[in-house]
């Protein structure tokens, strides 16, 4: 197995998050997307890990930043759901379009 | 050897077009549960990616926290905002945005693949024994034991946002 196949796969998911966070206007499907690029990154830092483990075998680095992300991961959903779920309340909607009160 | 590297590149590329296909759908399906449950398969996916590269822990914490909770998260989401599915106006930006969007996709994908093909084309992975969780204890525990220390402080200050944020006054 080449390192470049796990690298390109998680850029192929990468963009499908961008694509999709550009493109979607739900608030929840951009959070969906986000946790997309959130598991691209993943990908790339395990498979590097596991890469560097090979040669250097007492180095976890890869996978317990792996680890990490996805701890920061579910703080950031649990924190953007509830803020969806705020937004939805007052506004009976969740376009993100319709959320621009900050905007000069 | 080279029997068990054959089979690991058509796991490989198989759970890979799975994965793309599930995340295709994700950003494209008119109706917003189907887009969580889509996610589903991603993101087993990417476990089972995680297995072929001998990563057991990761794996393991993907299923438990992705699909065991993040999930479950996102489809209380969706059932507590209701938007009706199958409008396309309701989910999507405009058709020009649309298609902007999937020309910065493209044009991001092919200038990664691009630089990924110019910079690491022929890196193989070496021997690629199984990364044991007893080792990534050991690696947490004494070298990010502060990362990991803040990380438990974060958790509890995005458990309380949540609560406060969300909470009916």
């Amino acid at each position: 197995m080449f390192l470049n196949q796990f690298l390109i796969l998680a850029a192929i998911l990468f963009c499908i998050g961008v694509y999709g966070v550009i493109a979607r206007k739900n608030a929840v499907l951009v959070l969906l997307s986000i946790e997309l690029i959130l598991n691209a990154v993943n990908i790339n830092l395990v498979a590097f890990g596991a890469y560097w483990h090979a040669n250097d075998t007492a180095n976890m680095t890869g996978q317990v930043f792996a680890l990490f992300v996805i701890a920061v991961a579910a703080a950031e959903v649990g924190v953007g759901l509830a803020l969806v779920l705020l937004i939805y309340r007052n506004r009976q909607s969740i376009d993100i379009n319709d959320v621009d009160m900050l905007k000069g | 050897m080279l029997a068990v590297l054959v089979a690991q590149n058509i796991a490989f590329y198989i759970i890979a077009a799975l994965i793309v296909f599930g995340a295709v759908r994700v950003v494209t399906v008119k109706n917003v549960m189907h887009a969580a449950l889509w996610l589903v398969l991603v993101l087993a996916g990417v476990a089972a990616q995680y297995i072929l590269l001998a990563a057991e822990f990761v794996a393991i914490a993907q299923v438990l926290v992705y699909l065991g909770a993040i999930i479950v998260l996102f489809l209380f989401g969706v059932m507590l905002t209701r938007t009706k599915a199958g409008i396309d106006e309701e989910l999507n930006n405009s058709k020009t945005m649309r298609i902007g969007a999937g020309v910065i996709g493209v044009a991001l994908l092919a200038l990664m693949t691009y630089s990924l093909w110019d910079g690491v084309r022929d890196t193989e992975f070496g021997n690629l024994g199984v990364q044991r969780t007893s080792e990534v204890s050991d690696s947490i525990f004494s070298t990010f034991l502060l990362p990991f220390e803040v990380l438990s402080v974060l958790l509890l200050a995005a458990l309380i946002g949540a609560v406060v944020i969300a909470r009916r006054d």
